[in-house]
């Protein structure tokens, strides 16, 4: 697995900021993404009813997530498949890279998975000799500019069309295409192309999951590219990769949480393709795979069931979050560090690699609150990053330099005969120095924020001496 | 809680910022509450609500300001305050803070229900829907978070200002993203604050408005502090300042000559 790298946010903002092609793509995907949900919710009608539908799906769900997970594995078995429990990371490589042995597996076609990315599926299987091939177009990009994805459902939104045109070029010439294609039409046409061979050569074809259904086993996936439907139907062996989290009791609540999660990521009514599959080919069907595994994920997950942060657990991943984040939107999803980006993954990356390796990430938030006001099914994620960031402080993560700065203003704040004392003289200096311009160009300590704006002076004495001294008016 | 015939005793959680950089907002706002009917008070036992502690994780620190707060204020009908992120504080989250605690719990529960942003109480609990008061100018106004999506700020505002004689209104886009303030989040991560409140004072030069009106000080700082250091001629105003006829002075970082009408000053400040 790549190793992360959150704990360089800092450093990495600011060439995120000058990055220029970075910047024209982020603001182009944001706009559209936004626009297209707003769009969608309306149309809808009371979307607020139905995320509160979504969240109450879930939360019964993981407050009974032992008994669905059984019954959804008895579900599977029945239909002849199998599934896989894997306590954390290597296991689930382990897991899969056995399988993968087992058949014989030389090429491996994948739909999106962000389970994959988090368990490093791909270099685990490349070590071992296994051709991955991802066949979501976003995946296909990073794959081939060998990067990771910035979103967690448009892995390539950080890349602008003409670096796509320029990778395309550089890398399809193998397959005999050698003209340069501008149009986004051709570009996905050229990808096509590549992929379709690439399910007919497959062996394994692994796929997520959007949600797994507890009363009969079955995996719904959607898609807009139907690259889902051919990586589990044109393998011999296809296996799923799935958290735990991604229960729902019945059909009938998939199709609520599908209502909410193409609206909410894409501002679409409906995905292009929903996919169900459940179990191998059975006797009289037509295509279907031979053998059929479900690798269900843990990491951290039943942790954060027993913890403050269960509610995160109700995630769907649409990234709705980080469409709407303000910070994403500025430095995009890279800066992050590791697998999740955004709001969510600000959440879920300290406590899956720890606060000591993220701490910046609760942090690097204004609390402005967008994104816990659009998530589909209710998680209060700026409350999350506010009790992540009292983990900091409990355990002394915080920069000195920040807790020496509380220690003094708190010791002020609850003393308010000498909080007066202190801001009238504080006052009075800053008008000083503002020698009636009304604002500072520069002031001592305060660089972060006088580098790029004025500080507008104290109009006059502190409120609180004035008031005192005119009485009530 | 309103006796009839009886004003209500309205307590003024002044904010800090407001002490510190504009105690214009606290006049205006103890105005239009006067005007309105309340009998005002300003409890001297008051600083902070505790946020920049709260939203650092420091609860230790927090209990003991929110305990404060609680004290200062518990016997007046109302806690009003201008400013949507200070009030969103004691009213949605001082319960945070005592979740082990049910006799201060119980405290801060009481208060919560009692507590309002200045704007919002004039019109949603004083049902007022107009004031007496004059400003020529196109505005524009920045939706700050904590008062828009904590605590529903985002009509009140707009319909006492439609009742200024004078005023009109041009929307921004973008007005309800984030100015990139944050409170301490701006000087711990400058340059992706510096980033969103250079975007949103593109959307306030975009929209042609000559004001710029909000609910929240330390946003309105912000904003102001980037506009006049890409030299944008914008005022800028707290909505109480508007409201109460009290914005024929300098807006805010303007200079202290800078009257309303008169040219602003656009040099640099010194420091």
């Amino acid at each position: 697995m790549k190793a992360a790298a959150s704990h360089l946010f800092k450093q990495r903002v600011p060439a995120a900021l000058a990055d220029a092609d970075l910047q024209a793509a982020m603001g182009k995907a944001q706009d559209g993404f936004v626009g297209k949900r707003e769009q969608a919710v309306s149309d809808y009608g009371d979307f607020d009813a139905l995320r509160d539908v979504g969240q109450e799906i879930k939360d019964h769900t993981l407050a009974h997530l032992d008994y669905y997970l059984e019954r959804y594995e008895a579900e599977v078995q029945r239909s002849g498949g199998h599934v896989h429990w894997a306590r954390n990371s290597e296991e689930a490589r382990r897991i899969i890279l056995d399988i993968c042995e087992r058949v014989d597996a030389k090429n491996v076609t994948k739909g999106k998975s962000m389970v994959s990315e988090e368990i490093g599926l791909n270099d685990a299987l490349e070590e071992s000799g296994i051709a991955v091939h991802e066949t979501d177009l976003g995946e296909y990009i990073i794959q081939i500019a060998r990067e990771t994805p910035s979103h967690i459902i448009a892995p390539a939104v950080h890349k602008t069309k003409d670096q796509i045109s320029d990778l395309f070029h550089a890398n399809h010439g193998r397959y005999g295409f050698h003209q340069r294609l501008t149009e986004v039409p051709a570009l996905v046409n050229e990808a096509r192309q590549i992929l379709r061979q690439r399910y007919l050569e497959a062996d394994v074809g692994i796929t997520g999951a959007n949600f797994l259904i507890a009363e009969n086993g079955a995996n719904l996936l959607v898609t807009n590219e139907g690259n889902g439907d051919l990586t589990c139907t044109m393998s011999r062996v296809h296996i799923v990769t799935a958290g735990i989290e991604k229960l729902v009791p019945t059909l009938e609540d998939a199709t609520a949480m599908v209502r909410l999660l193409t609206r909410s990521a894409t501002g679409q009514e409906f995905s292009a393709y929903t996919t169900l599959s459940s179990g191998p080919r059975r006797d009289g069907d037509q295509d279907g795979p031979e053998e059929y595994h479900v690798v269900l994920v843990d990491n951290v997950r039943t942790e954060m069931l027993g913890s403050e942060f269960r509610s995160m657990l109700r995630c769907i991943r649409c990234g709705a979050c980080m469409n709407h984040c303000p910070v994403y939107g500025a430095v995009g999803g890279h800066v992050y560090g590791w697998v999740y980006p955004g709001p969510m993954g600000s959440v879920l990356t300290p406590l899956n690699i720890g606060l000591e390796q993220a701490g910046d990430l609760p942090n690097a938030c204004t609390l402005n609150g967008r994104c816990g006001s659009v998530c589909p099914v209710n998680i209060p994620l700026p409350d999350l990053l506010r009790r992540l960031r009292r983990r900091q402080h409990e355990a002394g993560l915080d920069s000195r330099y920040s807790r020496a700065g509380l220690k003094l203003w708190s010791a002020l704040a609850t003393r308010p005969a000498v909080y007066r004392v202190l801001t009238r003289c504080g006052v009075a200096v800053m008008r000083m120095l503002a020698r009636g311009r009304g604002r500072l160009g520069s002031l001592p300590l305060a660089g972060g924020w006088t580098d790029s704006r004025d500080m507008p002076a104290p109009a006059g004495r502190t409120f609180h001496s004035l008031y005192r001294q005119r009485g009530r008016r | 809680m309103n006796t009839p015939g009886k004003a209500p005793r309205v307590g003024l959680f002044v904010t800090c910022l407001v002490d510190l950089f504009r105690p214009g907002i606290g006049f205006a706002s103890i105005k239009l509450l006067e005007r309105a009917g309340c009998e005002v008070e300003v409890p001297a036992a008051q600083t902070c609500c505790g946020q920049p502690a709260f939203n650092s994780g420091d609860y230790g620190t927090s209990r003991r300001i929110a305990r404060q707060v609680i004290e200062a204020f518990e016997s007046f009908d109302y806690i009003v305050g201008p400013s949507g992120s200070c009030m969103s504080t004691i009213r949605a989250h001082y319960r945070d803070l005592f979740e082990d605690d049910p006799q201060w719990l119980e405290r801060a529960n009481r208060l919560s229900e009692r507590v309002y942003e200045l704007l919002s109480f004039l019109t949603d609990v004083m049902d007022i829907d107009g004031v007496d008061a004059e400003y020529r100018g196109i505005a524009t106004y920045h939706d700050s978070c904590s008062g828009l999506r904590e605590l529903g700020v985002k009509s009140q505002p707009r319909k006492l200002l439609g009742s200024v004689a004078g005023f009109s209104l041009n929307e921004m886009n973008d007005c309800e993203v984030c100015c990139g303030f944050g409170g301490t989040f701006c000087v711990k991560y400058p340059e992706i604050s510096t980033r969103m409140v250079t975007d949103k004072v593109g959307s306030i030069e975009a929209s042609g408005a000559d004001t710029l009106v909000g609910g929240d000080l330390g946003c309105l700082m912000n904003m102001s502090g980037r506009l006049s250091r890409l030299d944008q001629r914008v005022k800028v105003y707290h909505a109480a300042e508007i409201l109460a006829n009290m914005a024929d002075g300098p807006g805010i970082g303007e200079a202290e000559d800078a009257g309303r009408g008169a040219a602003p000053d656009r040099g640099r400040g010194q420091g």
